[in-house]
């Protein structure tokens, strides 16, 4: 959907703001929301755009900033650190060659840090994008992203 | 039409698409259509059906048989056996059949769970209407609309004794008298999805498992307390879940159980999903109501409170999808039905999930009531690989960490009182003695920081205090009187937090070090090593 | 009669309306609550916690400041439990701020620094974890370090709900929260119109305008610099309380004494440019009468409502009035007349106004305002950091004499100034206009309808049987909401039921400015507008054209208001500007529009 599309789904209504943004987000193929986007989204709300950027910055869904094909995002809340993600962090840290919240320069892959996707009984678990990953180990995790790195190409 | 001889569920998870479930499904409905059986087995996707670890898993009906960790290559066997000759293949079967294991048929389960909302997760198909319709689904609201009235209806649930599922307790017919009673014509009913806590997926499971179950028992709330709308704030991240309720939503629409004039009456009410964006705050109720109003989700001051100063501040319930879901069993089967479930206090049936360290990691619905030790030991299967029971959070982050001389504790609100602990979401977290208490607390602070909204200096700068104080001893660097300051700021923090966020840290802070002092204590010594904090 | 509800403050029964705060009740009971974020013209935002009381029967103690009162309700204001977590919370602050105190613009003026001193709260017991964020210095007026913010959230309730600009938010969540502008592109590209109220309510050193004193004194210490100061008609009624004397004293002897030890070198008064922007604003008004010209006249001495104005109602800026500010009339000024008078090279000019407002720091910036071929004003002080020099050299105002300003650009009458109080424009155009109109002098010259602190004031003169409807709004919610309607009957009917509206920026008119004291509320506001007024009633001349200065002006140099000179020099144009940024997209009015 081009923005215009999504705004026009949605009507003026000011409690749609994070459906807009959510559905924005979701049709850019780097998963965030540009100024262009926020500025447009204001306007067509009739909010001051400070309001927007105020919201858009409040839920860790939304970014500001382009990301990789992938996003890929680790629970690190304590089920999983329980059951090991913190290597698992490393893992993906040393394999993708990223920090947390960078993305990788053939930006292929976002590494992020969440709190619990609500898949505990599989812990330590991650999500590629909207798809889950559980009982994740280091050689589970090069498997991964070996495959989706090759999906990507 | 002809009537399916047997039904084959595929319980969709995490855990089972992740062992190829859907690839599963497809070369079973191959060789379904080989042997020409595809009008007579009718294969279902369904919900969790709460067992993990397993691999694909498989339940057939009518005779109720369990299989787990199924390969594709198995499939000609299955259908050779048991849905061509009727014999069940016993090496695939789930073996070592874990005690809380749903039980249907009397076919040699060791133990029974109590299932009233999940009666029919992992039994019907949650994206047909007519399969909920089946199995008694809208009855309830088929009674409501016909026999009784709202009051009624709220004086039901009042006997029934159901206190909200969502973490608090707070009694639901209560609530729905002050906010039928409250002022003003326009009202709202909010279904509490935002599930965030960690630990905590049973309100996905219901959502995904029995959609239906959850409209009906909102649509019951909102006649009850006369709204003419509902809200489902769902996590964003539960797509499936959405998905699910916008189809049963749909559904509902078609079959005029949701729209103008529900089910011919004069009772019109519309229902509509709104989606989060990823805060955990979010679930607090002020903090939804601002969030579905398109702000900042950032809580509201209590007084006023929603019942009266809701959303778009106007009268408004919010409920939590557990407590809701129960709310069809007990109008159709009477209050007292429900009390005869549960503690005289806290009656019904309470859905826990029990992760961590032990054999069977999970969710299950059981008694309120049950002990700690029962859940860990007997539904759970005790602790994973030969080890040693060490301590529980039992509540979900905000809860508390007890140690095995607590593992009598009755799980329900009260007992729990006692104990100073809360029943929260019903998370409990096992750790084995290889745990690091130290390193959990860590965990959960990190989680708090993570997670407040930021509105208020307490919390704000009170989160990241006790994150830095941890990290100091984790790295071997705290005095002493760094753990006393921890406490102090946890409790100054209770007191004077804006919201329960910032005020429930003190829970896992004081349980923590207390339980566990000389944990803690231990780390303060620069020399002492623990793997789990990296020194 | 509104309902009535009693509880108990402290044992001591009290009844209050309904819906009255728990702090309200206090107040009445005389317990005194600490607060911070809590600011008695703002709604509350609850951010603190250090207003926490006990209830009876609540387990934890609640946010006095946004808890309402119930019946019967049992209230313990101060215990030890309350002490400890009053004096942790403001530890807690000050564990995530950058304690630079004695540099620090607030210093003795900040809310936070006396709560601490007010509490002995012991900084050594938590560890500091501030992490240093860096500081916004976009804009020409106002500068934010989110170092010493405390997250109270006035500046964001100022902005968005008192000004409806909504330049600012807050953004990002937890310990990362932070004030901030749309996409952090800072205040100077944000539709921020730099009224500086935010700095008056900011309770620290987080908001704070940019200061311009270190040029004033390189300027003041040059031997080769003619150093000319004006002051804004507001200054005089907030000096004084500044050192120690009562909100609303007038000390204008005694500035102009203190400017002099500064060593200012010509010390003129704004007031004299008030006159005459009076004579230049009634001679539009009534050459718009009469010749139907667009109407309602709008004022334009308010810097931050011109951008506001530019930003938001660029379709209404014909009806703005062409006249500069006073403070831009008298730049110019002091580097033409002045300097032709005084035989001095204006190059060596350095003109220098003390004002109550940030928005004049960036109207002396705009490019257009060099009619005098130099940039007209060079240096713009807001009246704290005129405070702050003051003491810097030792002065206190209270030791000082009364002195009387230079002559040729230093005389003024009674509505220069009222020209400092909201509705105070408005009341000496008509005194002037009037006498344009009939030759007659207006006998009673206390318009008091326009007075005092109503938000919109709208008032019906009768000029010698023409009926006027006028209107006046202060603060940029007001000014939003009446021009919402003007301009909703402008596009219905062709014109607006007002002949003549007068618009501040900020609530109270200029006593209420942007650069006034921190923690001006709006009963001081008020107290310091009743100042100026008693200072008008002490006049001997009270009409502006009544001014021999003003009169002198005319003779020698501008001919006549409207004259050729005056549209060269005292009239301006605006501009329409992208309601993102705050830049400027195309001029909308055109200079010398009403030259003949
Ligand atoms: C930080 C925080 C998070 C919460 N998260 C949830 C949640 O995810 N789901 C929920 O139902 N209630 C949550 N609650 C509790 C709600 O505020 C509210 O009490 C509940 O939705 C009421 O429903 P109930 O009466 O059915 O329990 C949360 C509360 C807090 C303070
Ligand atoms: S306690 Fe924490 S989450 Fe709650 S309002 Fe305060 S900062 Fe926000
Ligand atoms: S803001 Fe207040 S406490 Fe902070 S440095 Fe300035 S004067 Fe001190
Ligand atoms: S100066 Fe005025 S417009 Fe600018 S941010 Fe402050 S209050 Fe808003
Ligand atoms: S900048 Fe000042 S007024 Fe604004 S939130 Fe920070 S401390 Fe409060
Ligand atoms: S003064 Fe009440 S919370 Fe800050």
């Amino acid at each position: 959907m081009t923005r215009e599309e999504v705004l026009n789904k949605y009507g003026k209504s000011k409690d749609n703001l994070l459906y807009i943004l959510h559905d924005i987000q979701d049709s850019n193929p780097r998963h965030y929301l540009t100024e262009e986007d926020l500025k447009e989204v204001a306007k067509w709300l009739e909010l001051p755009y400070s309001y927007v950027h105020g919201v858009a910055t409040f839920y860790s869904m939304f970014s500001l900033k382009p990301r990789g094909k992938y996003i890929i995002r680790v629970c690190e809340s304590p089920t999983c650190h329980l059951m090991g993600a913190s290597n698992i962090i490393i893992e993906l840290v040393k394999s993708l060659g990223v920090g947390i919240g960078e993305t990788t320069k053939d930006e292929i892959f976002t590494l992020e840090l969440t709190s619990c996707i609500g898949v505990c009984g599989v812990a330590p678990a991650m999500m590629i994008n909207s798809e889950v990953y559980g009982n994740l180990t280091s050689e589970k995790i090069a498997q991964i992203i070996d495959e989706k790195r090759r999906e990507s190409k | 039409m002809t009537v399916p001889r047997m039904h084959v569920l595929l319980p969709f998870d995490p855990d089972t698409l992740l062992s190829g479930v859907k690839e599963f499904e497809k070369a079973l409905l191959d060789e379904l259509k080989k042997n020409n059986l595809e009008e007579e087995i009718k294969v279902l996707e369904t919900g969790s059906i709460g067992v993990t670890g397993r691999g694909i898993l498989m339940v057939v009906y009518p005779e109720g048989v369990y299989y787990a960790n199924l390969k594709i290559a198995d499939i000609p066997r299955l259908v050779g056996e048991h849905f061509v000759k009727g014999r069940p293949v016993k090496d695939l079967l789930l073996g070592e059949v874990p005690a809380r294991f749903v039980k249907r048929e009397k076919v040699g389960l060791v133990r029974e769970q109590k299932r009233v909302v999940l009666e029919n997760a992992g039994m019907i198909d949650p994206e047909n209407i007519d399969e909920y319709i089946a199995v008694g689904g809208y009855e309830a609201l088929e009674k409501v609309l016909s026999s009784m009235t709202p009051e009624e209806v709220i004086e039901e649930v009042k006997k029934s004794g159901l206190r909200g599922r969502g973490g608090a307790g707070f009694p639901t017919g209560l609530k729905w008298e002050f906010t039928r009673k409250a002022e003003g014509t326009e009202k709202y009913i909010i279904c509490n999805a935002d599930e965030g806590e960690p630990g905590t997926f049973k309100d996905r499971l219901i959502m995904e498992g029995d959609p239906h179950k959850l409209l009906e028992g909102m649509i019951i709330a909102g006649y009850a307390i006369g709204a003419q709308k509902g809200y489902i704030y769902v996590r964003g991240e539960y797509e499936l879940s959405i998905r699910r309720m916008q189809k049963a939503i749909d559904d509902a629409y078609k079959y005029n159980i949701l729209g103008k004039n529900v089910l011919g009456t004069n009772f019109t009410f519309d229902m509509e999903i709104k989606k989060g964006a990823g805060a955990y705050v979010c679930g607090e109720e002020t903090a939804l109501i601002e969030s579905l109003e398109g702000k900042r989700g950032q809580p509201r001051n209590k007084p006023p409170y929603p019942v009266t100063h809701g959303l778009w501040m106007k009268p408004t319930s919010v409920n939590n999808v557990e407590t809701l879901a129960n709310v069809p069993s007990i109008i159709k089967n009477s209050a007292d039905w429900y009390r005869s479930i549960g503690t005289e206090k806290c009656p019904g049936t309470k859905v826990f999930t029990i992760l961590g360290h032990v054999v069977y990691p999970g969710l299950i619905e059981v008694e309120m009531g049950t002990t700690l030790r029962d859940i860990i030991f007997n539904y759970g299967g005790g602790i994973k690989d030969g080890k040693k029971f060490k301590g529980a959070l039992v509540g979900g982050a905000a809860g508390v960490f007890l140690p095995e001389k607590f593992l009598d504790v009755k799980m329900d609100f009260d007992s729990l009182k006692e104990y100073k602990a809360v029943l929260g979401s019903g998370a409990i977290l096992v750790m084995n003695e290889d745990t690091c208490m130290v390193d959990m607390l860590f965990s959960i602070i990190r989680f708090f920081k993570h997670e407040s909204c930021g509105q208020c200096s307490p919390c704000r700068i009170g989160t990241y205090e006790l994150y830095s104080l941890i990290n100091k001893v984790r790295a071997g660097e705290a005095k002493e009187s760094d753990l006393e300051t921890m406490i102090n700021l946890s409790e100054i923090m209770f007191k004077s937090s804006f919201c329960p966020l910032g005020q429930s840290l003190v829970m896992p802070v004081k349980s923590a070090i207390e339980n566990f002092r000389e944990e803690f204590v231990a780390h303060l010594d620069k020399n002492y090593q623990c793997e789990k904090c990296r020194r | 009669m509104a309902e009535m509800v009693k509880l108990f403050i402290d044992g001591k029964e009290v009844e209050v309306e309904k819906n009255s705060t728990i702090l309200d009740a206090a107040k009445k009971a005389g317990s005194y609550i600490p607060t911070l974020c809590y600011h008695p013209d703002l709604s509350p935002t609850g951010a603190c916690g250090v207003c926490v009381v006990e209830i009876e029967g609540s387990p934890t103690p609640k946010r006095s400041c946004c808890t309402p009162v119930s019946q019967g309700m049992k209230v313990t204001t101060n215990s030890k439990s309350l002490r400890e977590i009053r004096k942790t919370i403001v530890q807690l602050l000050l564990s995530d701020h950058d304690v630079t105190c004695p540099t620090c613009s607030a210093n003795e003026k900040c809310e936070l620094q006396s709560l601490a001193n007010y509490l002995g709260v012991d900084t050594n017991g938590l560890p500091a974890i501030l992490e240093r964020k860096p500081l916004d210095e976009t804009s020409v007026s106002i500068v934010r370090d989110p170092n010493k913010c405390i997250l109270c959230g006035r500046c964001v309730t100022v902005c968005s709900e008192l000004q409806t600009v909504s330049a600012i938010t807050i953004a990002e969540r937890g310990f990362e929260a932070v004030v901030d502008t749309f996409f952090s592109q800072g205040l100077g590209n944000s539709s921020c119109v730099n009224c500086g109220q935010c700095t008056v309510f900011c309770p620290t050193g987080a908001l704070s305008e940019r200061s311009e004193i270190d040029m004033v004194w390189d300027a003041l210490l040059d031997p080769d610099k003619v150093v000319v100061v004006q002051e804004a008609p507001s200054i005089r009624a907030t000096l004084g309380e500044e050192f120690g004397m009562e909100v609303g004293t007038v000390t204008v002897g005694k500035m102009y004494a203190a400017l002099r030890r500064l060593g200012f070198d010509v010390v003129f008064d704004t007031n004299f440019a008030a006159d005459l922007t009076i004579m230049e604003e009634a001679n539009e008004l009534v050459e718009r009468v009469k010749s139907g010209g667009p109407l309602p006249l709008i004022t334009s001495c308010s810097p931050g409502w011109i951008k506001f104005m530019e930003t938001f109602f660029p379709d209404l800026a014909k009806y703005v009035s062409t006249c500069k500010s006073p403070q831009q009339m008298f730049g110019t000024l002091s580097k033409t007349y002045f300097a032709e008078e005084a035989g001095i090279d204006p190059s060596k000019i350095v003109s220098v106004s003390i004002m109550p407002c940030t928005a004049k720091k960036f109207e002396a910036r705009r490019p257009e305002m060099r009619d005098s071929g130099f940039q007209d004003v060079d240096y713009v002080l807001t009246t704290r950091e005129f405070v702050r020099m003051l003491k810097s050299a030792g002065l206190d105002l209270k030791e000082l004499p009364d002195e009387r300003p230079d002559e040729l650009m230093g005389m003024y009458t009674g509505a220069a100034t009222i020209f400092g109080a909201t509705g105070g424009v408005m009341e000496a155009a008509v005194r002037t206009a009037y006498w344009m109109i009939t030759g007659k002098e207006l006998e009673n010259l206390d318009v008091t309808a326009v007075r005092g602190m109503a938000g919109i004031k709208e008032a019906e003169l009768d000029i010698n049987g023409l009926k006027v409807k006028v209107a006046v709004a202060h603060g940029l919610g007001n000014a939003r909401e009446l021009l919402t309607k003007v301009r909703k009957q402008i596009e219905e009917t062709g014109k607006s039921e007002y002949a003549f509206i007068e618009i501040m920026a900020c609530p109270g008119g200029c006593v209420g400015g942007g650069g006034q004291p921190k923690g001006s509320t709006f009963a001081m506001r008020a107290r310091r507008g009743e100042g100026l007024y008693a200072e008008d009633k002490s006049l001997p001349l009270r009409r502006s054209h009544e001014n021999p200065a003003i009169k002198r002006i005319y003779e020698k140099f501008l001919k006549k208001p409207g004259s050729g000179v005056s549209h060269k020099l005292l009239h301006t144009f605006y501009y329409k500007r992208c309601d993102l940024s705050g830049c400027t997209i195309e001029s909308v009015t055109e200079k010398h529009a009403n030259h003949h």
